[in-house]
């Protein structure tokens, strides 16, 4: 079978199409996440974006980023033991419709048995309103225990509680193991 | 024996605040970002400063944040500290205060400040950067 040649100028196209103003697809790194957040950063002020819009996207940003490094920090334990065939990468994009309104996709993999818990949690964040937001991450903030690893599940509800939309999701199945997760957040 | 306390004096990173404490004016000031990754790594010389300064604190304690960011990671870590304060408040051997900062036009820093003063019982001072 002859190669096919990748079609970049596509793969850009869709892009534009898409209205991706950044995506990257591979290892999930803390300096990666540094660069991003910077570039970001940087991008926002130039464009002259809302200084409330900014702060927004900045800190929903820096929680779906972050959470796609704490499950990719999850799963590289699982993948030294059992799964070695799990891919290391994940991915994330952000979208830009216009003045003031983002989106910030991330994808990455998990194991299946931990679909139906994130489900219901992400159900549970959606059924709620600011004020019931409000309550919950207080809530968890206070009760929970102290973890090596992220904020004990305090993420999804902030980028609810800070984006004021609903958390998009999706989980597609890859094999017996694993699911693929998709998190979308919109921001305006 | 005595045993003179250090000061805690971290400059800040792309990540993560300046931070600087002060045992014998029980003062400690925290600014800038503070969103790495793994935030209890971080605050770890924070806490055993802390520990140390709740043995032999001054007689008024003031604790001034002023954060640009700081991520659900930090969160825990900050009401964690706040924590350690709010017993040596109580213990009565020190008068604590918390100055929460914010910038102009940053109301959900300001609701954060809001939020730890629901969750802990310590007097905070919630004030706009002049």
């Amino acid at each position: 079978m002859v190669k096919q040649m990748l079609n970049i100028h596509e793969l850009f196209n869709k892009m534009e199409e898409e209205q991706i103003i950044l995506s990257f697809k591979g290892d999930i790194t803390q300096d990666l996440l540094t660069s991003v957040f910077e570039i970001m950063e940087t991008k926002l002020v130039k464009e002259n974006e809302d200084v409330k819009i900014k702060k927004k996207f900045n800190h929903v940003l820096i929680e779906c980023l972050q959470n796609v490094y704490h499950h990719m920090e999850d799963l590289e334990e699982v993948r030294v033991l059992n799964l070695p065939d799990v891919s290391p990468n994940a991915i994330f994009i952000i979208r830009k419709f216009g003045n003031m309104h983002y989106e910030i996709i991330t994808g990455n993999h998990i194991l299946s048995t931990k679909v139906e818990g994130l489900k219901s949690r992400i159900e549970k964040i959606n059924g709620l309103n600011a004020e019931e937001l409000k309550s919950y991450y207080l809530e968890m903030l206070s009760s929970t225990e102290f973890s090596e690893k992220g904020g004990a599940g305090l993420g999804m509800i902030d980028m609810a509680r800070k984006s004021g939309h609903k958390l998009g999701y999706s989980f597609d199945r890859v094999n017996d193991k694993l699911s693929f997760f998709s998190l979308v957040v919109e921001i305006s | 024996m005595t045993k003179t306390m250090n000061d805690l004096k971290i400059d800040g990173g792309a990540k993560t605040p300046h931070l600087y404490s002060n045992a014998s004016a029980g003062t400690m000031e925290m600014k800038g970002k503070s969103i790495p990754e793994n935030a209890v790594e971080f605050y770890r010389p924070v806490f055993e400063w802390l520990d140390a300064y709740i043995h032999n604190p001054v007689p008024e304690t003031n604790i001034t944040v002023q954060l640009e960011y700081f991520n659900t990671s930090s969160s825990k870590c900050l009401l964690d500290i706040f924590r350690t304060l709010e017993t040596l408040h109580a213990s009565g051997k020190s008068k604590v205060s918390i100055h929460w900062l914010y910038e102009e036009e940053d109301e959900d820093m300001m609701e954060a400040g809001d939020d730890y003063q629901t969750i802990v019982k310590i007097p905070f001072v919630i004030e706009k950067v002049a």
